[in-house]
C-alpha cells in the first residue's frame, strides 16, 4: 500500500513541464540526427563516387581533358602556399586586433562601432572580398593574379572571424589573472604576454583553424581575382628558391590554382568521368581539412595540459 | 620582478612545431618541378563555356612548348573581358562577341588593337518526328512553353492549329552542356523563374534521343548541333523564330548568328601581343590553337568551324607569322 502511494505522478503544470522536457529531448535528438545523417549521406556519396579515382597519379598529375589523366598536383601546391600566406598575414593582425580591443582600447563609442563592423564583416559574402582583393591587391598594388594577391585576399576574408574568435578566447581568461599581474606591477603588455595570452591560446587556435578551414574551401573570391583552373607547373617557390630571396619572391608571385577551383572546373564538365574526379578532389580536400582540425585539437590539448 | 618565460615544455612544443613546419615546407619545395616558364607566360581568363577548348589546347601545347606557361581561368565572358581590357590577361575566352562598351573600356586603357578570332560554335537543334507536318517553325516562346515545368501537355496547347495530341519530350541529361545552353537560351531567357521540365525522356547519349524522336510520332526533342550534322539528318529539324522570322539550323545561319539557338565562341587577344618578337609565345600558341581547333573543339563537345571560316581566322594571324 505504502509503496503504491509513493509512486507519485505529477499533475497539472508540472506534468506539462515534464512532457515538454521529454519531447524536447527527442526534438533535439532529431535535429542532430537530421544534420549528421545528411552530412553522412553526402560523405558516403562522395566517397562512393570518388574513391575509385584516388591514386598516387591523381595527386601528382596536372589537369587534363582526359579524366583518367587529370590530377590535383598544381592545385595542392597552390592551396598549401596560399594557406601559408593567408595564415602568416592574417593571424598576427587578427590577434593583435583582438588584444587591442579587449586589453588596450578605451571603452567608448568608437570601440562599439569597430566591434559592430567586425561582426558585420564576418558575414560579408566571399565574392565581395574577391572584388576587394581584385581592386586592392591585383590592381592597386600591381600584384597581378598571383599567390600573394590570393593569400592576402583570403587573409582579409578571415581576419574578422579570427578577431571575433580571439576576442571570445581572451574574454574567457579570468580577470583575476590579469588583475593579479597588474597589481604586482606588471605593465599592461607583460600581463597580456605572460598571463592572458597563454591562457587564451587554445581558444584562439580553435577560432583560427575554423577560419582557415573556410579559407581552404574558398572558390568564388579566388575565381574573382583570377585563380586559374588550368595550370601546368607547380605554383610557389621551389627548393632552389629558398637560398635566393629573389627567386622566393618570384615564386610567391606566380599564378595559381587551388583544389576548390579544380573541383569546380570538373563539376562544370559535362562528361561523367569528371564527376568522379570532382568527388575524388573533394575527398582530398576533406581529408586536408580534417587533418587541420586534428592538428588544432592536438595543439589545444598540449597547451591545456601545460 | 620581471617574469621571464622559463624554458619549459611549452616552448619546446612550439620549437618542435616550428621545426616540423620548416621541414615540411622544404619537402614541399624539394619535389616541386623546376619549370621556370622561361619561354614566357600566357594568362587567359573568360567564358567557362570556351574554357574546355582553350584548356585542351593549352594541354597539348604544353607537350610541344613546355617552356611556355599557359594559365587558363574561367571568371565568365564579361569578367574575362573586363580584366583583359584592364591589361591583366593576354587572351580572353568569350561565348559572345565583345560589346561596344567593353571596347570603350579597352580603349580607355590604351588597348585599341583587339583581335577577334572565332574558334567554334555552341549550337543546338530542335527535332521532331519526320512525319510531323505541322511543327515546321517554332518561336522561342513556343519552345519555352513546351519545355518549361508545367508547360504544354498537348500540341494544341502550343498553337491552336496543331493537333490535339500529347507531346513526348526528349532532351539531353542535366549534366550536359547542351542542356545548360537550352535552359539559358530558351527557359531562363523568357522567364528567369521558370525551370526545364523533367517529365520527358532524358539521356546523355544523343543516339538514344535520336532513336526516341524517330520512333515516336508525337515527339519533340533537341540535341547538340554537331550530332545533328553527323547523324540527325533522318529526323526533321525545326526552324526557330527568335523574333526575326524562321531560320533553319545550318552552318551558315549558325555562323552569321541568324539562327537563334547558336552562339559563336571567340577568343580575344591584342595585335600588339602578336607582333612583339619572332619567338613570341602568344603567336606560337595561337597558331597551334587554330591548327588544332577542328579536332579539339569537336572533342570537348562543340561544333568545329567549317574549313573556309577556319581559314578566315587563320588569315587574321597570318601577317604576324614568321
Amino acid at each position: 500500500m505504502a509503496s503504491e502511494q509513493l509512486r507519485l505522478r505529477a499533475g497539472g503544470a508540472v506534468a506539462r513541464r515534464q512532457l515538454v522536457s521529454r519531447v524536447s529531448r527527442y526534438l533535439f535528438l532529431g535535429a542532430t540526427v537530421l544534420g549528421v545523417s545528411i552530412l553522412g549521406f553526402l560523405a558516403y556519396d562522395t566517397i562512393d563516387s570518388g574513391a575509385s579515382r584516388l591514386s598516387l597519379d591523381f595527386l601528382t598529375n596536372y589537369p587534363s581533358r582526359f579524366a583518367e589523366k587529370a590530377g590535383l598536383r598544381p592545385a595542392m601546391y597552390g592551396t598549401l602556399w596560399l594557406m601559408l600566406i593567408t595564415v602568416f598575414s592574417s593571424i598576427p593582425i587578427a590577434i593583435g586586433t583582438a588584444i587591442w580591443i579587449e586589453e588596450f582600447a578605451p571603452r567608448n563609442r568608437l570601440l562599439t562601432i569597430v566591434k559592430i563592423n567586425l561582426a558585420n564583416l564576418a558575414g560579408v559574402p566571399s565574392i565581395i572580398y574577391g572584388i576587394l582583393g581584385l581592386t586592392i591587391f591585383v590592381r592597386f598594388y600591381g600584384m597581378d593574379r598571383s599567390l600573394l594577391a590570393g593569400g592576402f585576399t583570403l587573409a582579409l576574408m578571415i581576419i574578422p572571424m579570427t578577431v571575433i574568435a580571439s576576442q571570445e578566447a581572451i574574454r574567457q581568461v579570468p580577470p583575476s589573472l590579469r588583475d593579479g599581474a597588474l597589481a604586482l606591477g606588471a605593465t599592461r603588455w607583460q600581463a597580456v604576454r605572460h598571463n592572458v595570452l597563454p591562457n587564451a591560446i587554445p581558444g584562439i587556435m580553435t577560432g583560427t583553424i575554423l577560419a582557415i578551414s573556410r579559407a581552404v574551401g574558398e572558390t568564388a573570391a579566388l575565381i574573382m581575382i583570377g585563380g586559374a583552373a588550368f595550370i601546368h607547373f607547380d605554383p610557389g617557390p621551389n627548393l632552389a628558391d629558398f637560398a635566393d630571396p629573389g627567386g622566393f619572391w618570384a615564386g610567391l608571385n606566380e599564378s595559381f590554382t587551388v583544389i576548390p577551383i579544380q573541383i569546380y572546373a570538373w563539376t562544370l564538365d559535362s562528361r561523367r568521368e569528371f564527376q568522379a574526379n570532382a568527388s575524388a578532389g573533394i575527398i582530398v580536400l576533406m581529408t586536408g581539412v580534417m587533418a587541420l582540425n586534428l592538428l588544432a585539437a592536438l595543439i589545444r590539448e598540449r597547451f591545456r595540459r601545460n | 620582478m620581471i617574469a621571464k618565460e622559463p624554458p619549459g615544455p611549452r616552448s619546446t612544443g612550439i620549437r618542435a612545431l616550428a621545426v616540423i613546419f620548416l621541414l615540411s615546407l622544404a619537402a614541399l619545395a624539394a619535389v616541386a618541378c623546376d619549370d621556370s616558364g622561361k619561354g614566357g607566360e600566357i594568362d587567359i581568363d573568360g567564358s567557362s563555356t570556351v574554357y574546355p577548348i582553350t584548356a585542351a589546347v593549352a594541354e597539348d601545347f604544353h607537350a610541344v612548348a613546355g617552356d611556355v606557361r599557359v594559365n587558363v581561368a574561367f571568371s565568365g565572358t564579361g569578367g574575362g573581358l573586363e580584366v583583359f581590357c584592364a591589361g591583366e590577361t593576354h587572351l580572353s575566352n568569350a561565348s559572345r562577341p565583345i560589346e561596344q562598351d567593353e571596347l570603350d573600356a579597352c580603349a580607355e586603357n590604351g588597348i585599341n588593337d583587339v583581335l577577334e578570332i572565332q574558334v567554334g560554335l555552341d549550337a543546338l537543334t530542335v527535332m521532331v518526328h519526320p512525319d510531323n507536318d505541322f511543327a515546321d517553325c517554332l518561336t522561342i516562346e513556343q519552345l519555352h512553353e513546351i519545355f518549361r515545368t508545367g508547360g504544354a501537355a498537348n500540341w494544341s496547347a502550343v498553337d491552336a492549329s496543331f493537333p490535339d495530341q500529347p507531346i513526348a519530350l526528349y532532351y539531353p541529361g542535366t549534366d550536359s552542356g547542351t542542356f545548360d545552353y537550352f535552359v539559358e537560351a530558351i527557359i531562363k531567357d523568357v522567364d528567369e523563374a521558370a525551370n526545364h521540365r523533367g517529365d520527358g525522356t532524358a539521356s546523355e547519349d544523343d543516339n538514344v534521343l535520336a532513336v526516341g524522336i524517330g520512333g515516336d510520332g508525337d515527339s519533340i526533342g533537341y540535341f547538340g548541333f554537331a550530332y545533328f550534322q553527323d547523324a540527325g539528318q533522318s529526323l526533321k529539324a525545326v526552324s526557330v523564330d527568335g523574333g526575326e522570322g524562321c531560320v533553319a539550323p545550318s552552318f551558315d545561319s549558325a555562323l552569321d548568328g541568324s539562327y537563334p539557338l547558336s552562339r559563336p565562341l571567340f577568343i580575344y587577344t591584342r595585335e600588339s601581343s602578336l607582333a612583339e618578337h619572332p619567338e613570341n609565345p602568344m603567336l606560337r600558341f595561337l597558331e597551334f590553337y587554330l591548327d588544332n581547333a577542328t579536332a579539339l573543339v569537336a572533342e570537348v563537345g562543340y561544333v568545329s568551324l567549317p574549313a573556309d571560316t577556319l581559314q578566315e581566322q587563320q588569315a587574321r594571324i597570318e601577317p604576324y607569322l614568321p
